[in-house]
């Protein structure tokens, strides 16, 4: 099964409606709570990254009987240092963001937590590309 | 602790979910940093933030957490007020500062996350 929702760059009242859809899907396919919530927590902070961060972006969905992937792309600024944004506390928010509860430099991080694989490339000037693989069976 | 007790102790209004009241939470956590909330994996959670916009109600939608308490007074936009029906969420407001809130409920028995 595949999805491919759109997201809107610096739309804080649309942030999570693609997260919110791919959770429905998967608790109607009874995945098991758990792996639902490491899942849609890793995809609705990406997806609040690319609200926050980019221009517009996209989320593709596939789903098999084993596991889920997700890869969120989106057309930005890029992230010049990948390993510093994967750290804890690095953050490049502006103000409106932190006024909206994020940009606490949390989200890289909570995002690699809550998934079994993920990959990060990016283009300074181009945009970012996440990869995301969780698997059902924990 | 029962979320009627949370009104009862906290002089709070329930903007939505009064069919669940009866519902049991475990522990409590205080934020304004969804951020922070979304790396928590503890069930049965009531959140107090002095945060009160629709991210709100969508970290709590992602987290499984299905009580909400708004501090500080502050009001619950139309917006957050459907999206937490529409997700099963109990929404209450305080009057109270964070701090305050904190320590009636953990005097009434409710533990921390951590």
């Amino acid at each position: 099964m595949e999805f491919r929702y759109e997201i809107e760059g610096g739309n804080f009242s649309r942030a999570g409606h693609a997260s919110s859809a791919v959770k429905k899907i998967l608790k109607q396919l009874n995945v098991d709570n758990k792996v639902i919530k490491r899942v849609v927590v890793a995809l609705y902070e990406g997806e609040v990254n690319v609200v926050a961060h980019a221009e517009k972006g996209s989320m593709m969905v596939d789903i098999d009987e084993q596991r889920i992937r997700i890869r969120i792309e989106d057309s930005g600024p890029g992230i010049p240092d990948i390993d510093l944004a994967m750290q804890a506390g690095f953050s490049t928010a502006s103000a409106a963001v932190r006024e909206m509860g994020f940009g606490a430099g949390m989200g890289l991080p909570n995002m690699k937590k809550n998934t079994d694989q993920m990959h990060v490339t990016s283009e300074v000037g181009k945009g970012t590309q996440v990869e995301m693989i969780t698997w059902f069976r924990q | 602790m029962k979320i009627k007790t949370i009104v009862e102790l906290l002089q709070a209004r329930v903007i939505c979910g009064v069919d669940q009241l009866e519902s049991e939470v475990k522990n409590g956590f205080a934020s304004d940093l969804m951020s922070d909330v979304l790396t928590l994996d503890t069930d049965h959670l009531v959140l107090l933030t002095g945060l009160s916009n629709l991210q709100v109600i969508r970290t709590a939608e992602m987290a499984d957490i299905f009580c909400i308490v708004i501090v500080r007074g502050k009001r619950v936009t139309k917006e957050m007020h459907h999206l937490a029906e529409e997700n099963r969420i109990v929404l209450i407001e305080t009057p109270y500062s964070m701090f305050r809130a904190i320590s009636v409920l953990h005097d009434g028995g409710l533990n921390a996350v951590y």
